[in-house]
């Protein structure tokens, strides 16, 4: 469990840390139907459709590459060995839970937010509810969301090794005054 | 700036999502070659004005190589198809042969 809990509510948009997300890693491949099912049986959720996430932080699956999901659960060491006695044929299932690091973001001005350091098109048209952006932000690797609830609420993943720099950027990327309000 | 078009995930990203990998379509010589053969798959790399054909990683994104065809005198870019591959596809020959009608294919 990461022992880095952070919060910010003193800018434009609220970051915070969740108290502890499950992940595990999956890489088999995707595009067999035999894998597929196991799968869906195995986590009860249809399969997310490319750069899309199902469900949610609790229970949710995230597509990551062709051949790559990151499953969000409670109990990450029950979920990794359901996963490894349920499926077949080749496939790695790793927990990821303290090697990743989650951020959740609220506020109307997290597009701009995020804009500042991603090569991603931002705009309510384009970037829509549940589509999931492995990518840059600044010279990080991260990953980031849209809720399926809210337009203003997003989720961000990055390596546990520079979330404290991930945090520190984001509270400089949010500073009050700081948002060209064009998104 | 190149805006790449990954063939794995779909994302269309500019190039800072990526990382160059080089010339593409080159044969390994490897164990059992002779020191020139190695020399020029490890050294020899063709850099022409026009036409190229070279390797991208989606480093940022889904990771996954994939090749790609673009100009190095414009930076146009042709397109870009799959790494399971030892020849560019037919889809982005023709789209060269379109765009640059003195292009011939190279052996």
């Amino acid at each position: 469990m990461s022992e880095f809990k952070r919060k910010s509510t003193d800018g434009e948009i609220e970051i915070s840390q969740p108290d502890f997300t499950g992940m595990v890693t999956l890489r088999a491949d995707l595009a067999n139907s035999e894998t597929i099912i196991n799968i869906e049986r195995i986590i009860g959720l249809k399969l997310p459709e490319k750069r899309k996430l199902i469900g949610d932080l609790s229970h949710g699956m995230a597509w990551m590459s062709p051949d790559e999901l990151l499953v969000f659960c409670a109990d990450p060491a029950a979920m990794a060995a359901q996963l490894n006695a349920g499926l077949s044929g080749a496939f790695l299932v790793a927990d990821v839970s303290h090697a990743r690091a989650v951020f959740l973001l609220q506020g109307d001005g997290v597009r701009e937010v995020l804009a500042k350091g991603a090569p991603v098109d931002l705009s309510p048209e384009v970037f829509l509810p549940d589509d999931f952006r492995r990518t840059r932000m600044g010279q990080v690797a991260v990953a980031f969301w849209m809720s399926g609830q809210s337009p203003d609420s997003f989720g961000l993943i990055c390596f546990a090794s520079v979330q404290e720099f991930m945090f520190d950027w984001l509270v400089t990327a949010s500073k009050k005054g700081s948002l060209p309000h064009y998104l | 700036m190149l805006l790449l078009t990954c063939p794995y995930c779909g994302v269309t990203a500019e190039e800072t999502e990526f990382h160059g990998g080089g010339e593409a379509h080159i044969k390994r010589f490897a164990g059992g070659s002779d020191d020139a053969e190695f020399t020029g798959y490890l050294f020899e790399k063709k850099n022409p004005r026009g036409v190229v054909f070279e390797r991208w990683r989606h480093v940022y994104g889904c990771g996954k190589w994939f090749h790609a065809a673009r100009c190095s005198a414009t930076l146009e870019i042709f397109g870009t198809y799959s790494a399971q591959t030892v020849k560019p596809s037919e889809a982005v020959i023709s789209v060269i042969q379109a765009r640059r009608p003195d292009w011939q294919v190279k052996p």
